[in-house]
């Protein structure tokens, strides 16, 4: 719209004035440095481009950038997403959240997004912990942490695989980042947002406050993903197996094929002239 | 014929009934397709049996030489191809001595269930007729018989049938219209009505189909919906309409995504609506909050059904009321609007998706399975009330704070001047006060593209520019311009249709009744009250078609030194309960509220009207047609 017009951004004019809600040292400054490095070099105008969460930590993200965002519903961010792109396909629309609210109570929506192919870019900040609400489980914590009260025990049921469901389920774009490393996020964000379809950033992005022993060794853990032959949808068991969940860098790259690109909207008079005709339509 | 079938000033009605894949329905489409072209009015309901396709069905239809508002209180022909599963449809098909029953005496004798009703039995061998015709079938024989019992020409049953078989082989339209022209007595059964053409065009349309053009006649261009019985048809109908239109629609993985999609599309700058019914609406409710508390317009149509839970999927029931007024978390101040008849749908459906884009808040349209599902030869639906747009920031600019005008200094920034504060700090920054009061409540919106003018909606409590805050004043500042920008509107005359009759007065000392009503009940209503005033009871009628918010004053001087009965179709009262509550009705007002499914009749009003108000003028001849089939009370405190 005004690309013509906007002067070359920085990364840091994509902030707002709000001053994140994060606590020290927590992850998700990382993937917010990413995703405005992702902006910056990819010159998007901060007006056409829009940022929709769900509710959780990450979530808060849309308000700290000077875009256009939408902190919607726990769980409900891709839905919102998906209207917003196809009623306005010119907008790069982004989508951010956690792990709760993208693998549990947003989990069908995922696996329908990944089918749908809408170009989204959506990213998700998982920190294996509901940090919000000060500390339970989420579908990508291990089953023998017991650090919860509400899971004295532990949760006890195997962990969601974000990027081996995300390839059942038929995404196009598949990536696995680190928000101790913002300068291989960003890049992976810029891929996802480029791929003309529905594309998935898992990023491991660790919590300090609920999780401060289990992930401080991410740092160390994580790997460039090489296992790329592999990751083809006919290869999920194989995917299941063989990876370790910390390997970064795109684990899939499908044909792009985007399910609506840019459709002609009717000026005024031709769709009162279309409803006429529908009138007409109903007489004898 | 009998003396209802033969006058043709007065509506008749008619049922076709038939096991699976008998074409009972087909034979109703085809019926009230030639209605049409003889210039008259009509409406068809369907009942049908519990199976997913082909199961036995009935259409029943009602043609009058006027608009038809209501299925009436009884059936005067029935036309019965045969009696399987028939005893499923008793209670759709009152009966009486004054009916008359086609049926064919090779299908086995006539049920007691049926024949207990006294009336008139002609044998009609509908199935053998339609063999002498290649590819013969009884169903159309049968509309050849009724056709002409209810005075619809034999050109125009054929052109009619050519219509409805569209899709079908030549072959198989022409024995079809060999076997209506088989059927068709000669001389005709009543004075035939030759196809016409009306000077005033006329349609003929589901409620589905009519609140699917009204949401097109609003703007609406963006649909996400989830299946559900009974709203699929409006879905199933405006799909290929918006690609002709250039809009869109998304099936989506269920209602919780389908109400997040329009939030999106909304917030977009796309007016948006979905369809749903009761377990939808459940599902809903939540997303509904969000477009509330984010100031996002947003439509929902509740095709209601009965409930609770899955409840009656296929059968209608005003039972939602209570849900679409107060099923929100917190308070969230929203719109409720119910359409009056099939062509109301349209009008509502439309005003509804106005007021929701000028309000930027939620609208909940209450339709139900009897509007929604009932196809209806209607006169063109008026259109809404011409309502101002979305208020955007650029209509706004005047009003905006003359302080920043000039602090514009680089590109880019001319909008972002909308609101002082936060320059000196970030010149970069915007700082669009999206949520900021106004005069009326409206805080004027932008939407993404446009420069300068960047926010983040939130369903979080949120200040002036939408910055998520639990500060107190914020709070209210909020949820004040929530509720102010709703009753600060002016809805002018359209809050309800009414109509007081010619002679609305007081006479022998007692006073007139108001008959009080929403939705889909209209109909009946009107019906009831015209019967009322021929025989010189003064009432009037007043349908609620805006729900919420509530007109108070106007309902009150409405009501005002009158006789008082609240109708719905809901076990509870919840209209009655409502407007008690909002302190509306007079203290002595009274309720008629049954469950569904069956249709509301006229003569239930009038049977509840002689019990409650005794009205002198009111024989106690009428009204004993229909017995037990309502029931009258008071509620609450009022007994």
């Amino acid at each position: 719209m005004s690309a013509t017009t906007t002067p070359t951004l920085r990364a840091r004019d994509y902030l707002s004035d709000i001053k994140p809600i994060w606590c020290p040292g927590c992850g998700h400054f990382g993937v917010l440095s990413a995703l405005t490095k992702a902006l910056a070099y990819l010159e998007r105008p901060k007006e056409d481009t829009a940022v929709i969460s769900g509710i959780g930590c990450s979530s808060r993200l849309p308000a700290y950038l000077d875009c256009y965002g939408f902190h919607g519903l726990h769980g409900r961010a891709l839905p919102l997403a998906t209207g917003l792109k196809v009623a306005r396909p010119d907008l790069t629309v982004i989508v951010a959240g956690g792990d709760g609210d993208g693998f549990s109570i947003g989990g069908n929506h995922f696996l329908h997004a990944c089918r749908r192919n809408i170009d989204l870019c959506y990213i998700v900040m998982d920190n294996a912990v509901y940090g919000m609400t000060k500390g339970q489980a989420s579908p990508t914590t291990p089953p023998d942490w017991t650090r919860s009260p509400l899971t004295p025990n532990g949760p006890g049921i195997p962990v969601f695989r974000p990027a081996a469901i995300a390839l059942a389920a038929g995404a196009g774009f598949i990536a696995r980042g680190f928000s101790g490393d913002p300068h291989g996020l960003s890049e992976l964000i810029a891929r996802a947002i480029l791929h003309p379809g529905f594309a998935f950033v898992h990023v491991l992005s660790p919590c300090r406050t609920f999780r401060p022993d289990d992930q401080s060794d991410w740092k160390q853990g994580v790997h460039p993903f090489t296992d790329r032959a592999r990751c083809d949808a006919e290869a999920v068991p194989a995917l299941r197996v063989d990876d370790d969940g910390m390997g970064i860098g795109v684990l899939h790259e499908a044909d792009p094929k985007a399910h609506s690109g840019p459709k002609d909207t009717l000026a005024d008079a031709d769709r009162a002239a279309a409803i006429d005709r529908i009138e007409a339509e109903l007489e004898v | 014929m009998t003396r209802r079938t033969s006058d043709h000033s007065q509506p008749i009605t008619v049922a076709i009934s038939g096991s699976g894949g008998s074409g009972a329905l087909t034979a109703g489409s085809i019926l009230l397709a030639a209605a049409q072209r003889c210039d008259r009015y009509g409406l068809m309901m369907r009942a049908a049996g519990p199976q997913v396709r082909g199961g036995e069905s009935v259409a029943i239809l009602r043609i009058g030489p006027t608009p038809v508002t209501n299925i009436g209180d009884r059936v005067d022909l029935l036309a019965a191809l045969d009696w399987r599963n028939i005893e499923r449809f008793v209670d759709e098909l009152p009966l009486d001595s004054d009916s008359l029953i086609l049926f064919d005496p090779d299908s086995g004798p006539i049920p007691d269930l049926i024949a207990a009703s006294g009336a008139e039995q002609r044998g009609v061998r509908f199935a053998n007729q339609a063999k002498a015709q290649p590819e013969g079938r009884a169903n159309m024989v049968a509309v050849g018989v009724a056709g002409s019992a209810i005075g619809l020409s034999l050109t125009a049953l054929s052109e009619a049938a050519g219509e409805i078989l569209a899709n079908k082989p030549v072959e198989t339209v022409r024995a079809t219209q060999a076997c209506i022209s088989a059927g068709y007595p000669k001389p005709a059964l009543a004075a035939e009505t030759a196809p016409t053409r009306p000077a005033r065009r006329r349609w003929r349309l589901s409620g589905n189909a009519a609140a699917g053009l009204g949401a097109l006649r609003a703007g609406v261009d963006f649909v996400a919906a989830y299946p559900i019985t009974p709203a699929s048809e409006m879905l199933e109908w405006l799909a290929p309409q918006l690609e002709r239109i250039g809009g869109n629609l998304v099936q989506a993985e269920d209602e919780l995504a389908a109400v997040s999609m329009l939030v999106g599309a909304s917030f977009g700058g796309v007016p948006a609506l979905t369809a749903t019914s009761g377990p939808g609406l459940s599902l809903m409710t939540e997303g509904i909050g969000l477009a509330v508390a984010s100031e996002t317009p947003i439509v929902v149509v509740d095709v209601a059904r009965g409930g609770p839970s899955t409840g009656l999927p296929t059968k209608s029931e005003q039972a939602d009321l209570d849900q679409a007024l107060y099923g929100l978390h917190g308070e969230a101040p929203h719109l409720v609007l119910a359409p009056l008849d099939v062509g109301d749908c349209a009008f509502t459906t439309e005003w509804a998706s106005r007021l929701a884009e000028r309000l930027q808040t939620a609208a909940i349209v209450l339709s139900d399975q009897a509007l929604g599902q009932t196809r209806a030869v209607i006169d063109p639906p008026a259109a809404a009330p011409p309502v101002p747009g979305r208020k955007r920031i650029d209509q706004d600019r005047a009003e905006q704070a003359p302080s920043t005008a000039g602090t514009a200094g680089t590109a880019g920034t001319a909008g972002t001047a909308g609101t002082a504060g936060t320059a000196e700090e970030s010149p970069a920054k915007t700082a669009f006060a999206r949520y900021r009061q106004s005069a009326d409540g409206i805080s004027p919106m932008s939407i993404p593209g446009e420069a300068g003018l960047t926010y983040t909606a939130d369903g979080l409590a949120h200040d002036e520019r939408g910055t998520p805050s639990s500060n107190a004043a914020h709070h209210r500042a909020q949820l004040a311009k929530l509720a102010d920008k709703l009753s600060g509107h002016d809805y002018g005359d359209a809050w309800a249709r009414r109509d007081r009759g010619d002679d609305y007065t007081h006479r022998n000392g007692s006073r007139p009744i108001s008959l009080v009503t929403w939705g889909s009940s209209w109909g009946a209503v009107q019906e009831a009250a015209m019967r009322l005033r021929e025989q010189g009871v003064a009432v009037q009628t007043i349908a609620l078609r805006l729900l919420a918010p509530l007109q108070h004053e106007a309902m009150r001087r409405a009501l005002a030194d009158s006789e008082v009965l609240v109708v719905e179709i809901n076990a509870s009262g919840q209209l009655f309960r409502y407007l008690h509550a909002e302190r509306v009705l007079p203290s002595a007002a009274r309720s008629f509220a049954r469950p569904g499914p069956l249709p509301l009749r006229p003569a239930e009003i009038l049977n509840s009207v002689r019990e409650l108000f005794g009205p002198p003028e009111l024989e106690r001849t009428e009204a004993a047609a229909i017995s037990g089939a309502g029931s009258s009370r008071r509620l609450g405190g009022q007994a």
